[in-house]
């Protein structure tokens, strides 16, 4: 989610002669020439995203912190996990594999390759969240609600707000994707493409992380 | 003063005249949101402000019961909340933020204007909620500004733990999803599109505060959230985060288990503490500015201004434990919280003492803007004082939960950050709408908003030394309270003045945005770059953006023609300033 508002905050920056087009986004002194704007651009957007992953990353350190310290209490009892998550994992991977690829194959100028590479990583993304949510409907399943018990209420907790964020990079790849099969980007214009790689990193990341500490009894 | 208008025309022949609903209301223009935040904040200043005049109604004469035991309390949290996250906190950035970062940097706007606006937006929708809460079946919050549970987790427990306290949760949810908008926008913008020359150790001592603010609320609101969001689960949705086995709510064991209320207290004062900084760090900037234009001296210590903003806003993360001395923590952790406090004395004094040196033997000009930024240096004064007995934990378990802490915190926060909001209003009102505030007007508006303050809080020092706690209804009740009564009925004639007060703020304010003289481009002759924009600024701030030659506090400079040097001017050998601190 935050990767698309950046993009439409940079792009109304250069809407021409209005507020942001008369910036030189100077960074101290003379370190970006004047009119080299979408090199500035770039740095800009990409900053703004990290400020965002920053953010999001103290969201989880609080909830998995929460989580560590309830962990200590005596009536704790941990829920077994579906054996789904490692596929889902994978998957998870796969798709951030995906991303890269389709983003180095934009750097050399394959139109081709960024095209099928967003679209493969789009669709293990979509197949990642089915697999949590049959995760989800394992556990019910099993009589494992949200309200059951701690555990279970912070795996319900920390796998539904990765998922919400994960949707968020859904919806971003889905907006550079139309732009991606008309060849709206070159290796001159691939901001929103790297904006979007970071961030499905990220999210990889972040759910190696939230697996690592449910899986750790 | 036809310099402007030209300009402004100018700017009007450069880019098409945009329609009444894209220049009012969904603006691109950091100035134009700035105003929104200014404008919405003050209305809810209004309504933080009457809820306190209501309390202390209340307590001038208990017995009379102007409002039930239940009310009372609803009445104060909401007071607590509207005045912490709905008015100073947004104020500070939403309001001073948006107005002065791209002015003050030499920027033509934000680094996202998209965002920004998408930032006042989202903030919208939550004051809408929030005043919805009052509207509710059972009312508003109703369990402090800090909503401790379980009280606020489970529904039944008091009065104003129903829909309401939802509605609470809900608006300050949305609230810090708007902030973050904002304050990834500030280090965004303030990193990355400052003018030629403005290296980081040119900034002026606002954009410091500003940006350390904004990095303390991107770190501590989202521990908020996620308090927030399980505290929404398990009202909502039967989850025991916060909520023990075995409580007992009207004698009945409510069906939840496992959770831990003290998760609760440790994940909000995470956030908490930060906040009070988010509240005052702004401030310290817009004061160090304010000092030095109208001593006409250099801020006396610039870098070590800058660091123990640094230091305050880092210590902030180490603190939140002084908040629970009476949680039944570990003795020994309590004094590692004790030390870390402490340890805040020193950034506090270096400003603290900066701050008088440059004053000292200064030919200062007695704006309205001086008086509060003063007045300011005063009340951080008196507060931090009280602050280094709270502080130590063997004190602190006498004086928790006392008018001693309510003390404390108005004086160093929460008045402190309101005079800083007026110095920085009546500094910047030229620029912000073009006309100039009445100067005798904002001078009785000092003088009895700080006889008011000191009236109303100082004595709170004695109540809470007697042992009144701060939530009580009816003090009068309890024998050992019965002579501070009196007391109690002073303060709330100080409390009415103070109220009173600001009605002269509110008319000066709006009167002079309609018919006050006219400002020229640099009314106070101050050095920073907002004031070699037009008064006001037309969308894009600059026709040419500004190059920066040199720190924005060469006031006074021997040799020079005028005591003052805008950041604008080349360096000249017969002057050039020794200070620039360099690239970053």
């Amino acid at each position: 989610m935050p990767t698309k508002l950046l993009e439409k905050g940079t792009a109304s920056g250069a809407r021409g002669p209005g507020a942001g087009g008369r910036n030189r986004f100077g960074r101290g002194e003379g370190a970006v020439p004047s009119g080299q704007a979408p090199a500035a651009r770039a740095h800009t957007a990409v900053m703004g995203l990290a400020f965002a992953l920053a953010a999001i990353a103290m969201l989880f350190v609080a909830f998995t912190m929460t989580y560590l310290g309830h962990r200590q209490e005596g009536d704790w009892k941990p829920v077994p996990l579906p054996g789904i998550l490692w596929l889902d994992t994978a998957i998870l991977l796969a798709s951030s594999a995906a991303v890269e690829w389709a983003r180095r194959r934009l750097g050399s100028g394959d139109a081709r390759g960024l095209r099928w590479g967003l679209t493969a990583a789009g669709t293990l993304g979509v197949a990642f969240l089915a697999g949590q949510l049959l995760a989800w409907r394992q556990l019910a399943d099993q009589g494992v609600y949200l309200a059951s018990h701690p555990h279970s209420s912070f795996f319900y907790l920390l796998t539904g707000t990765h998922g919400v964020h994960l949707l968020g990079g859904l919806i971003a790849v889905g907006a550079i994707l139309p732009g991606a099969w008309r060849g709206a980007y070159s290796p001159a214009r691939s901001t929103p493409v790297t904006l979007v790689a970071i961030y499905w990193h990220f999210l990889t990341g972040l759910w190696l992380y939230v697996f690592a500490i449910l899986l750790w009894q | 003063m036809d310099t402007p208008a030209a300009a402004a025309h100018e700017a009007h022949a450069a880019h098409p005249r945009e329609s009444f609903i894209r220049h009012y209301i969904f603006s691109l223009d950091h100035k134009t949101i700035g105003k929104q935040y200014y404008f919405v904040t003050l209305f809810m200043a209004i309504v933080g402000g009457s809820l306190a005049m209501l309390m202390r109604a209340h307590l001038a004469s208990p017995e009379r019961g102007i409002l039930d035991p239940g009310t009372y309390l609803q009445a104060a949290t909401m007071h607590g909340t509207v005045m912490i996250f709905f008015f100073l906190t947004t104020i500070l950035t939403g309001a001073f933020g948006n107005v002065l970062i791209p002015l003050m940097i030499g920027a033509g706007d934000m680094a996202f204007p998209f965002l920004n606006m998408l930032s006042f937006w989202t903030f919208f929708p939550s004051v809408l909620i929030l005043l919805a809460s009052f509207f509710v079946p059972g009312g508003p919050a109703g369990n402090g500004w800090t909503s401790y549970a379980p009280l606020s987790a489970v529904p039944q427990a008091s009065p104003g733990s129903g829909l309401g306290q939802t509605l609470w949760a809900v608006a300050i949810l949305i609230l810090m999803i708007s902030s973050l908008f904002g304050s990834l926008n500030f280090l965004t913008t303030i990193i990355n599109m400052r003018a030629r020359g403005l290296s980081m150790g040119r900034l002026p001592l606002t954009i410091w505060g500003i940006f350390i603010t904004a990095i303390l609320a991107l770190l501590s609101f989202p521990v908020l959230m996620a308090a927030l969001t399980m505290l929404l689960f398990d009202r909502t949705a039967g989850t025991s985060f916060f909520i023990p086995s075995g409580l007992l709510v009207g004698g009945q064991i409510v069906p939840h288990n496992g959770g831990e209320a003290l998760l609760w207290q440790h994940l909000f004062w995470f956030f908490g503490h930060p906040e009070v900084y988010i509240l005052i760090l702004g401030p310290m900037g817009i004061v160090s500015d304010v000092i030095s234009t109208f001593s006409r001296k250099p801020i006396f210590g610039y870098t070590a201004m800058v660091l123990s903003l640094a230091a305050i806003g880092f210590l902030s993360f180490l603190v939140w434990g002084h908040h629970m001395f009476v949680s039944g923590m570990n003795p020994v952790l309590g004094a590692t919280f004790t030390i870390s406090t402490m340890i805040i004395a020193i950034p506090s004094a270096i400003k603290t003492f900066n701050w008088l040196t440059t004053l000292w033997q200064a030919r200062i000009q007695f704006t309205t803007a001086l008086l509060f930024a003063v007045g300011f240096v005063s009340l951080f004064v008196t507060g931090g004082l009280s602050g280094i007995f709270l502080a130590a934990s063997p004190v602190d378990l006498y004086f928790h939960d006392t008018y001693f802490v309510v003390a404390h915190f108005h004086f160093v926060m929460a008045a402190a950050a309101l005079f800083a909001i007026f110095a920085g209003t009546y500094y910047w009102f030229p620029k912000m709408f073009g006309r100039m505030m009445n100067e005798p007007l904002g001078k009785i508006h000092f003088v009895l908003t700080f006889l008011g303050i000191y009236g109303t809080f100082y004595p709170m020092h004695f109540l809470g030394t007697h042992g009144m706690s701060r939530r009580l209804y009816t003090p009068s009740t309890y024998p050992f309270l019965a002579s501070v009564q009196p007391l109690d009925i002073f303060i709330s004639g100080a409390a009415f003045v103070l109220g009173a007060a600001q009605l002269i703020f509110i008319f000066n304010f709006f009167s002079s945005m309609l018919r006050g003289p006219r400002a020229e481009r640099n009314p106070w002759h101050a050095n920073t770059l907002e004031w070699t924009a037009d008064s006001p600024p037309p969308h894009g701030n600059w026709p040419e953006p500004p190059v920066v030659y040199r720190w924005p506090y060469d006031y006074s400079v021997p040799g020079a023609a005028e005591d003052y040097l805008p950041q604008t001017v080349p360096a000249a050998p017969a002057y050039a300033s020794g200070h620039g601190g360099g690239e970053q």
